[in-house]
């Protein structure tokens, strides 16, 4: 494999998953369109925001990311469940988790969805089925296994979708977790957003030049390495991993090459630091996730200017309350400091 | 001639380059090292200086490249190892732990260990309970471990030379909230020992015994205990494993009176570890039951709402300070500053990197 520089680098592969027979059309392609202009209009309005100095928490966005959250969970039922890392606001928000939620614990307020507790950094939405975000590398990822493992255990119908970056996958329990989850067959899929980076290290210099969905096939998984800004093809992989995961087949891992637009931590573009080029920066601009499916569903009919103004204009609504919401929320009460240290009994 | 002022963040990079300089054994490694921002200044420019041979970017894997960096000092090499936080190094905890605190041991003195592993203790800007911890205690508790928190730009830079001279494996920890404070730095080589505290103000009626961090804020309290007539002691430990007890109980045996700040948690803590050897050790001379600052057996909180009520400071020092003294005086107000609104940054220009 080369080196990944620019989009057309991608080389989609599979490693024993065929990508789905289901059809693609408007009603699945125009939600997910909706979803990741949601998800880059939450983060460009943090973005713009973040200056103000009342989010106190670091803040990881996923603009120009978009594409996997809104594909992988559009296969999501909602008794699914989905673990995720740092960079977790698209995750949360495309499994239908909590936007007021969300935004307020950025605020670092009482009506958080941790309560004020996590930050960005620490998002939960038990109803929306999205069990938690945490940003030391790849420790949810064994985590969503075991759900997926009491899962089993119970013959509950649940799927464990498991977010991380390329940087997760040098830490040794995602391999420990992948031989366990292909092991006992659980009903796991991994998703790796790989986005070329770990903070400003580039791929290159930390992992040899192969696909990280080749280490799959190592621990007798399926996987496949999907364009990562093309929502069609990481939803038509997405498709058969769920698949195999309801039916009791196994685990599988899709790897999604795409790219990160801001700086790693924080609201800024940082392409005065150097470590990327402004070259290889705009050709991945141009090949802007959301750009291309709006162009392409534009084209087959599934869209129309006015109904994306529609959305426009919903999601700009939304936004408004949910900061309203988050900034006119409380902060916690200082005798919440010692509370949740250990359960009450329950 | 005025001293030359460092930064504490330019003083480490300052020891690493000349370690660097000094011997072509020693190498530098760490996830972002050559990178742009250099993890916060202390390894910029390194990596163009010695080579990326020798300086050296890392994958994600911080348990597998502890051993790596042990095997390569095994053999001759003697890396120093950077995490960006303490947290992330709680991943190479086996290495660390079960390996390199005890190969020169557990084979009988025949093989050594000379690594070095710096971690970053972060605080504040809500980074929460995965990105501030303080668990240097973890490591005093290990035998075989060398433990610093120098808290002063010239302790760092010669505590650091000293951690890559030594042949057993050194934790560093610094803390990041002193990473832009200045003080007088030497030129050139020279070494700080590794176990040695250091009486940073004399005093005679109670003994401020902190490290890292907590010295800052102990420094304040001495300010503080001095404007209503109390003369405070102020004992930087630089080292937390081991204990400089000839200090500590040189000073307690003056003063009669302790209390120990630290910037982990209490429960089972460096602070605990400084008030149990002082009170076996001192018993005779102590005139109160000696006292800690130091963290809550809570976890960081992140909302800047909580995180302010969390970490102790000067106030808790010096109050802890007036108990030991029977003594109940209203301390001065610390001088407030109306543009803040939160304590949760070192000084109001800090809004990142963190
Ligand atoms: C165990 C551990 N090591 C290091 C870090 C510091 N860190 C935070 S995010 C990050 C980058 C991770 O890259 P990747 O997994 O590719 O995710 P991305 O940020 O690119 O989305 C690093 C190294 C960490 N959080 N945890
Ligand atoms: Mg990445």
């Amino acid at each position: 494999m080369n080196r990944i520089r620019q989009p057309r680098d991608v080389e989609p592969r599979f490693f024993g998953l065929a990508p789905t027979q289901a059809s693609f059309e408007g009603a699945v392609a125009t939600a997910m369109f909706r979803e990741m202009l949601r998800i880059r209009r939450v983060e460009e309005r943090i973005g713009e925001r973040y200056a103000e100095q009342e989010m106190r928490c670091p803040t990881h966005l996923c603009i120009g990311q978009e594409a996997p959250s809104a594909a992988v969970c559009a296969h999501l039922r909602p008794q699914d469940l989905v673990f995720s890392n740092h960079r977790s606001h698209g995750h949360y928000l495309a499994k239908g988790a909590n936007l007021n939620a969300m935004i307020a614990e950025l605020y670092g307020r009482a009506t958080g969805c941790a309560a004020g507790k996590g930050g960005s950094q620490h998002l939960i939405d038990l109803d929306a089925g999205f069990m938690g975000s945490a940003p030391i590398l790849a420790s949810t990822i064994s985590v969503g296994v075991g759900a997926a493992w009491a899962a089993k255990l119970d013959g509950r119908d649940e799927v464990s979708a498991i977010f991380f970056g390329d940087g997760a996958t040098e830490e040794g329990t995602f391999h420990e977790a992948m031989n366990y989850a292909s092991v006992a067959c659980l009903p796991v899929v991994f998703v790796c957003e790989n986005n070329l980076y770990s903070v400003h290290s580039e791929l290159d210099i930390r992992q040899p030049p192969r696909p990280v969905a080749a280490l799959a096939p190592a621990h007798g998984m399926r996987a496949a390495v999907v364009d990562g800004n093309d929502v069609e093809a990481v939803w038509k992989a997405a498709g058969t991993a769920v698949a195999h995961a309801i039916l009791g087949e196994g685990p599988t891992l899709i790897e999604c090459v795409t790219y990160r637009w801001r700086e790693h931590c924080g609201p800024n573009e940082d392409l005065n630091l150097g470590y990327r080029s402004i070259d290889e920066f705009s050709q991945w601009q141009q090949d802007d996730p959301l750009e291309r499916s709006r162009s392409a569903f534009l084209a087959a009919g599934w869209l129309n200017e006015n109904v994306i103004s529609t959305m426009e204009q919903e999601i700009s609504e939304e936004l408004d309350s949910a900061f309203d919401f988050a900034i006119q929320s409380p902060f916690p009460d200082p005798r919440e400091l010692a509370t949740h240290v250990f359960p009450d009994p329950s | 001639m005025t001293e030359r002022q460092l930064k504490y963040f330019e003083a480490i990079h300052e020891a690493t380059d000349l370690a660097l300089g000094a011997d072509e054994n020693v190498l530098l490694m760490g996830l972002g090292v050559p990178g742009p921002t250099g993890i916060f200044g202390t390894t910029s420019g390194l990596q163009d200086k010695y080579g990326a041979r020798r300086v050296i970017d890392i994958p994600s894997s911080e348990n597998a490249m502890t051993g790596v960096a042990l095997g390569a000092a095994t053999r001759g090499k003697r890396p120093i190892m950077v995490h960006m936080r303490l947290d992330f190094a709680v991943l190479s905890l086996e290495p660390i732990v079960n390996q390199a605190a005890k190969w020169h041991y557990m084979y009988g003195g025949r093989v050594r260990a000379p690594l070095v592993i710096r971690m970053i203790i972060g605080r504040g800007w809500g980074q929460g309970p995965q990105h501030s911890q303080s668990l240097q205690a973890w490591f005093a508790h290990v035998p075989g471990l060398k433990v610093v928190m120098p808290s002063r730009p010239c302790d760092a830079k010669g505590m650091l030379l000293s951690a890559v001279q030594d042949d057993a494996p050194v934790i560093f920890l610094e803390h990041r909230w002193l990473y832009n404070l200045e003080g007088p730095v030497p030129d050139g080589v020279y070494s700080t020992p590794l176990e040695g505290a250091s009486v940073l103000r004399e005093g005679s009626d109670v003994t401020l015994a902190a490290c890292s961090y907590m010295v800052i804020e102990a420094m304040r309290a001495a300010e503080t205990l001095a404007s209503v007539g109390i003369s405070a002691e102020v004992i930087d430990l630089r080292s937390v494993a081991p204990l400089d007890m000839a200090t500590l109980g040189k000073s307690v045996g003056r003063t009669g009176r302790l209390v120990a700040a630290d910037t982990g948690h209490a429960e089972c803590g460096v602070a605990s570890e400084v008030v149990a050897a002082v009170t076996e050790q001192c018993f005779a001379s102590l005139k109160a039951a000696p006292q800690r600052v130091a963290l809550p057996p809570i976890p960081s909180p992140t909302s800047p709402a909580l995180a302010d009520l969390y970490y102790p400071g000067a106030n808790e020092i010096a109050a802890k300070a007036l108990q030991t003294l029977g003594r109940n005086d209203v301390l001065p107000e610390p001088p407030s500053d109306p543009g803040r609104r939160w304590r949760d940054t070192p000084d109001p220009s800090f809004t990142g990197p963190y």
